[in-house]
């Protein structure tokens, strides 16, 4: 594999997701190859290139602190899998 | 009533305007040909045809889209409506209000209708990532559309629709609609505000049309562009008539032919057309220079670190606490993200968020990501410097033809380098459009090819005049043709 160093459960687990054998098995194959693929980007010398963030070099964008309505509760909550009392129900945090 | 869904946007309000048929009747004629077509194209997920024929009922015919129906990838939100970009995790979803683009459209008088297939979070090139349903090529229906607006370019080419929204991050809006024979338009980076565009990459997305003209997308993007508070990298810029420089001819516009966009694994039948097209623009006055685009083979690399690092980043809003899909009985809250994104995503959109977070962790970062934003900065100082050079660039807009559906669902770096004409267009920043440049025979078939036109950073004008000059010349075969008549 191109980077050994890529253990897909240990990512998926990283990023909350949980993966069958089988899809762990495929996707350690298939983003190895990706890897090695993006490999070729250490062939280049980028010693004194910036590096580039965002297609436009635009900082410190600032609104007027006015009070506006914001979306109504009705509408914040109406997707929501379990709420409750105006609230959103979420699987409990604490023991 | 004669069939009104082959007209253009000046066509149909030109009709409204005279009086002969209304609003009403175009959105019932889009009906019936979608009843139609769609049940072999499966180009929309869903459709409010009561509310679209209401809005129709309304509509102020004497704006700019007075009346016009628009279809809307399920990226976008349209308060009221499904947006699931095709994932499972979003199924039920309904947006609680418009993006921007939508409350702009809505401005200027069209009329949101129905909700376009797409990959997966628009993660894809084929549509095959949907969740819900393939869509198909409507030259060939044992091909994909391309993606990821596969919806929205499939639908405009089988007249289900007249124009559409999609979004384009690497390619999603030009290279479905080169394959599926209609002109599609990305926006320069900042020209079209975001907001309530279900994010992707944060860095590249753009929202963009997609229609049967160069110039229905300029009169989409005169609606949809500007400046928004809601977003905070849509830029400020006086206002702008993109169909300003339509009509004009190529007498004197320079061209640049980069020659990296000339590959040896292109298909040849691809090469030859698009050869042949700049031949035409020749032709037609423009003068060819040859332009170098050095780290060309070096995008699509640097594009699936950086879009796969801030997709994940972005994803992780989909955890089943405030909407979607949330996973029953969880044991904990690990085991409540967990499993309710094991179940909510599909495979792509797996694969994207694992390689996001592993070339943005500890001890990668520089290695990946960091490196990346660097060759990024290289891939946008070959534009620059092409563009002190040319007017505008033209090359292909994708190696391919529409290939059959389930021919690299495999091979997720196959599918990726598909991307390669494109994905730098959305690292510099630049815009680019796609226009039909002619068909490559394909057994008893005909696939259409497209050519790719781009431009500097918001110099949208211009290239939307040059793409009319040669669409007027060169892509009459296509745009004229219904692919299921």
């Amino acid at each position: 594999m191109g980077s050994p160093n890529l253990d897909v459960r240990d990512v998926a687990r990283l990023a909350r997701i949980e993966l069958t054998g089988e899809e762990a098995a495929t996707f350690q194959s298939q983003l190895g190859r990706v890897l090695e693929y993006v490999e070729q980007l250490k062939s280049l010398d980028v010693s004194g290139v910036e590096p580039t963030a965002h297609a436009n070099p635009v900082f410190n964008v600032f609104r007027a602190d006015e009070p506006k309505p914001g979306l109504p509760r009705e509408l914040a909550l109406s997707n929501a899998p379990h709420s409750a009392n105006n609230l959103v129900v979420v699987t409990k945090v604490i023991e | 009533m004669a069939d009104l869904t082959a007209l253009s946007i000046s066509e149909l309000q030109a009709g409204f305007r005279k009086g002969d048929f209304t609003p009403v009747d175009a959105v019932k004629g889009l009906e019936a040909r979608i009843a139609a077509a769609d049940p072999q194209i499966g180009a929309y997920l869903s459709r409010d045809l009561e509310s679209a024929l209401a809005a129709a009922a309304k509509a102020d015919t004497s704006l700019p889209l007075g009346g016009v129906p628009i279809g809307i990838k399920d990226a976008i939100n349209v308060l009221g409506e499904p947006c699931t970009c095709a994932s499972k995790i979003l199924a039920g979803f309904k947006s609680p209000y418009d993006a921007t683009a939508i409350s702009k459209l809505r401005a200027a008088g069209a009329i949101p209708f129905g909700r376009l297939n797409m990959d997966e979070f628009a993660m894809g090139s084929s549509t095959e990532n949907s969740a819900f349903q393939k869509t198909r090529n409507p030259w060939d229906t044992s091909r994909i559309p391309g993606g990821s607006s596969g919806g929205s370019a499939a639908s405009v080419a089988a007249r289900e629709a007249f124009a559409t929204l999609g979004s384009d991050t690497g390619g999603s809006i030009r290279q479905p609609a080169s394959l599926c024979g209609v002109v599609g338009l990305k926006p320069s980076y900042g020209r079209v505000s975001r907001y309530g565009l279900v994010a992707f990459a944060s860095s590249l997305d753009q929202i963009g049309p997609i229609a049967r003209s160069t110039r229905d997308c300029a009169l989409v993007l005169n609606a949809i562009a500007g400046r928004d508070p809601r977003d905070s990298t849509s830029l400020d810029l006086p206002p702008e008539d993109f169909t300003s420089q339509l009509g004009r001819d190529l007498k004197g516009a320079r061209l640049g032919v980069p020659r990296e966009y000339f590959v040896d694994g292109m298909d040849k039948r691809v090469r030859e057309r698009v050869e042949a097209a700049i031949k035409l623009c020749e032709g037609l006055g423009a003068e060819i220079v040859d332009v170098s685009l050095p780290h060309t083979e070096y995008a699509v690399g640097v594009y699936y670190i950086i879009a796969t690092a801030e997709a994940s980043a972005n994803l992780a809003r989909f955890d089943g606490v405030r909407y979607g899909h949330r996973a029953k009985n969880p044991r904990d809250l690990l085991d409540h993200y967990m499993r309710t994104r094991e179940e909510g995503f599909g495979s792509e959109v797996k694969r994207r968020i694992i390689l996001g977070t592993y070339v943005l962790s500890s001890g990668y970062y520089d290695a990946y990501y960091l490196r990346a934003q660097k060759v990024r900065t290289l891939v946008r100082r070959d534009f620059t410097e092409a563009f002190e050079k040319v007017d505008a660039i033209v090359c292909p807009t994708s190696p391919d033809l529409a290939f059959k559906i389930g021919e690299r669902v495999d091979d997720p770096l196959r599918m990726y380098l598909a991307d390669i004409f494109t994905i730098a267009t959305n690292l510099a920043g630049i815009c680019g459009i796609s226009v039909p440049c002619g068909f490559v025979e394909e057994g008893d078939k005909r696939l259409p090819v497209g050519l790719q036109f781009l431009g500097k950073a918001l110099d949208e004008s211009r290239l939307l005049g040059i793409a009319d000059a040669f669409e007027k010349a060169g892509a009459g075969e296509v745009l004229g043709t219904d692919p299921l008549a």
